[in-house]
């Protein structure tokens, strides 16, 4: 736009992007260090939780540090300890469980809690207010303030009201300047501002790329007597192939509620596997079919999910901010956790502004995180996945447990430090070199399809707003993908927001049903010509979790 | 006028898809998200403008319901409401209790206008503000789609079977907003922080010394059966037929 905005500005000490687990841990700890610093947390979704998604298992040991007395608080978010813990190898027609013995240490669910990572920061976020800390749902951080010298100086608000054609409505309301002395990026996986940071700065220099997965999962409610609050169970096999990683997961809680999930690693090569689909797929497994049976299922969602580890964590700190939480990635894979390193996360930058308030850029926290739990927590598994993506299933997941025994048993790897191959963009092979997959039809009953999920996610933007999803050349899609790879991003979208529709001349037309999105930002990092950038749409928007 | 006076209610999100507790007494609200009931927020947004055009001096909101409800009342202050006011009660309670102790509130505050929406989302009762006319015993305007205020005047345009209808009410008065009223602005981050900083005060409801007893009783809730899929017929002879086998003609 070319007119030039007046914009307010307010300014506090820190600003923090994201009200999830990391950022509302460094806002809390930053409160009980130093009372009078003024912490502004900034969160798109329509209220702290609403974009909250994970399994979840948690490890409550960073919380038992922040919040030392959550475990007698009558509104605790987590009641319900891992008592059973189960594992198996799927294939199409059978369950082989795999001896609880042959786990890895490394892999132990002993004092864990089944949740909901939205109920989760539900209480952290009442945590943070009651300590003065200001959080403002339904706004989105759009932009970074950098002052003359390249210091990020606080971030910009998104702007409401504006047309699909960038034209202000009668309710266009502009954004406002966030200034700060730092900026705590806590977006999650893929946040759109941390993008923006790690290439601007170069964080990722050393690092070298990140690794994702797209994990789906669905809340059900079963007739009562088959839920076993504290069971939890997880699968490895069908329905990927041995090339393709993930697997599934499922928890049992309260209410007769019971979580179903699956995780597809986003360095799979078949551009016709659907993440999506492959999750209703999983539920038709007779093991899966027999615990569903008469059941409803009550939500749905999605969220990509950082798997680089130790290897991939970038340099955490610029000057005038830091990442923190999935935003830099300390998703432990094989344990299929991070919160518990994003709590720490988020206590850990706060003591390093707390020890040094006026610092540019906060070394504490940048050169402090490999000798701190996060650290100690992603090394000794740090081979996992590089070994699962270049060997598969079995010989990889065998080499990575093998590894994770010597790392028990003697302090090290035989492996050193594996290197990740390639980003999962540049993972897909031609339609032309592999043999599509089909799935089987919706039975909506124990599988569906993407929009009847999309509804229950509470998804909704405001109407008639541009397009958050942008294309970096418009003709890519058409010209390049579609024939190439028959358009991907149709498949791993979770949420229907691409489509490819026929045009009544015959020709196609590449479709963005924005109006879906769930913000999982996979579409962001597997498009395999990095054509699509994923923006925050106007504050408020994207699914409504409840307890997800 | 001096003061506008604008009762509002918390409810499950329009967004929300709202789910029956297992046990049929109610929906499960717990871990949802709750927001102002869209046409209160259009009240809301009303009683905003006419005190941008210098036709009002102050706009109060209330809200009666729990804790949470101040959410609601923020949201109202951010819009521009001048202060606001929570009667705090954990329990069920009906629209004539409502009607009541907003019937309080306005002896206390002694506005010249109350508008409310017409109803709330969640029980489509739409009551509470004919309730309300009548026990203060004022003149009352229902589904207002259009609205002026001239002198000690008020002109409220209501879409009727074929056509507009619009009634002339002196003040004080009662108003209940329709969706085709005005489309509420989006609150601003400057304008959400000011509000933080607005009065919000908060009363139990026992101390109003109101009957708030509930005079019905929920017998069950239960979701809608889902409807049965269609399907084709091949010519409008099989679709008559299968239509009498229904019983249907």
């Amino acid at each position: 736009m070319d007119e030039v905005t007046q914009r307010d500005h307010v300014t506090c000490d820190v600003v923090i992007v994201g009200a999830g687990p990391a950022g509302l841990a460094a806002a809390i700890r930053l409160k009980q260090r130093a009372a009078d610093i003024s912490v502004i947390v900034v969160e798109k979704g329509a209220e702290p939780g609403a974009h909250s998604l994970s399994g979840m298992v948690m490890d409550p040991s960073a919380l038992d540090t922040l919040v030392p007395d959550w475990r007698s608080d009558p509104d605790r978010p987590l009641t319900i300890e891992v008592t059973q813990d189960h594992f198996a190898f799927l294939t199409s027609g059978r369950a082989i469980p795999l001896p609880e013995k042959l786990f890895p240490p490394l892999m132990s669910n002993k004092g864990c809690f089944i949740g909901s990572l939205g109920t989760v920061v539900t209480y952290l976020a009442k945590k943070a207010e009651d300590l003065g800390v200001d959080i403002y749902p339904a706004i989105a951080a759009t932009e970074l303030l950098f002052d003359a010298a390249g210091r990020v100086t606080g971030i910009v608000t998104g702007d409401m009201g504006v047309n699909k054609d960038g034209t202000h409505s009668k309710n266009y309301t502009p954004g406002m300047e966030l200034r700060a002395r730092h900026t705590l990026l806590a977006e999650g996986a893929r946040g759109s501002l941390s993008k923006i940071a790690i290439a601007h700065f170069g964080l990722d220099a050393q690092s070298g790329f990140q690794k994702f997965g797209t994990g789906l999962k669905e809340v059900w409610e079963l007739p009562p007597g088959r839920v076993v609050p504290g069971r939890i169970a997880h699968t490895l096999g069908w329905p990927l192939d041995r090339k393709t990683g993930g697997g599934s997961f499922v928890y049992h809680g309260q209410g007769n509620l019971l979580t179903v999930g699956f995780v597809v690693h986003l360095d799979y090569q078949n551009p016709t596997l659907s993440p999506f689909d492959e999750f209703q797929r999983f539920k038709t497994h007779p093991s899966m079919r027999a615990l569903l049976d008469g059941g409803r299922r009550i939500a749905y969602g999605a969220r990509a999910l950082t798997e680089g580890g130790w290897q991939a964590v970038p340099r955490l700190t610029f000057p005038g901010g830091a990442l923190i939480g999935c935003a830099a990635g300390f998703m432990n894979v094989p344990r299929i956790k991070g919160s518990h390193n994003a709590i720490a996360s988020g206590m850990q930058v706060a003591d390093a502004i707390v020890a040094d308030p006026d610092a540019v850029e906060l070394t504490a926290w940048r050169d402090g995180w490999q000798d701190s739990p996060i650290g100690r927590d992603l090394f000794a598994v740090r081979n996992v996945k590089p070994l699962w993506s270049r060997h598969g299933l079995p010989t990889g997941v065998a080499l990575g447990a093998a590894d994770m025994w010597c790392h028990t048993l003697f302090g090290k790897s035989p492996f050193g430090t594996l290197r990740h191959d390639k980003p999962d963009w540049a993972s897909l092979r031609p339609l032309a070199e592999v043999t599509p997959i089909t799935y089987p039809k919706p039975d909506h009953v124990l599988t569906f399809d993407r929009l009847s999920s999309v509804f229950l996610s509470g998804t909704t933007h405001a109407e008639n707003q541009p397009c958050h999803l942008k294309l970096a050349d418009p003709a890519v899609p058409l010209a390049r993908n579609l024939p190439l790879y028959g358009e991907p991003a149709r498949l791993y979208c979770p949420a229907g927001v691409y489509e490819i529709a026929k045009l009544p001349d015959g020709t196609d037309s590449f479709v963005i049903n924005a109006q879906n999105c769930v913000h999982c930002k996979t579409c962001d990092i597997k498009d395999p010509d990095q054509n699509i950038t994923w923006t925050p749409p106007e504050g408020g928007g994207g699914p409504i979790y409840a307890g997800m | 006028m001096k003061k506008i006076l604008v009762p509002i209610k918390m409810v499950l999100d329009a967004n929300m898809r709202p789910r029956v507790k297992a046990d049929g007494t109610g929906i499960d609200l717990s871990g949802m998200k709750l927001s102002i009931n869209p046409f209160c927020e259009i009240a809301v947004e009303e009683a905003v403008r006419l005190k941008e055009k210098g036709l009002a001096e102050q706009v109060v909101a209330i809200s009666i319901g729990p804790a949470k409800a101040q959410d609601s009342l923020r949201q109202a202050l951010a819009m521009g409401a001048d202060s606001a006011r929570l009667i705090e009660t954990d329990g069920p309670i009906e629209p004539l209790a409502v009607a009541k102790l907003i019937r309080m509130v306005v002896d206390e505050e002694k506005p010249e206008l109350v508008i409310l929406g017409k109803q709330a989302v969640d029980d489509d009762c739409n009551q509470t503000g004919q309730m309300l006319a009548a026990l203060l015993d004022w003149p009352q305007a229902t589904f207002a789609s259009a609205l002026r205020v001239e002198g000690t005047v008020v002109h409220v345009t209501r879409e009727v079977d074929g056509g507009h209808q619009t009634l002339s009410l002196p003040l004080p008065a009662v108003v209940t907003t329709d969706l085709r009223l005005n489309e509420p602005r989006h609150c601003s981050l400057p304008n959400i922080m000011k509000a933080r900083k607005k009065a919000l005060d908060v009363t139990p409801v026992a101390a109003c010394g109101v009957d708030t007893v509930p005079r019905l009783k929920v017998l069950g809730v239960k979701p809608p059966e889902p409807r049965k899929a269609g399907r084709r017929v091949a010519d409008v002879s099989e679709l008559v037929g299968d239509l009498r086998a229904a019983g249907a003609i």
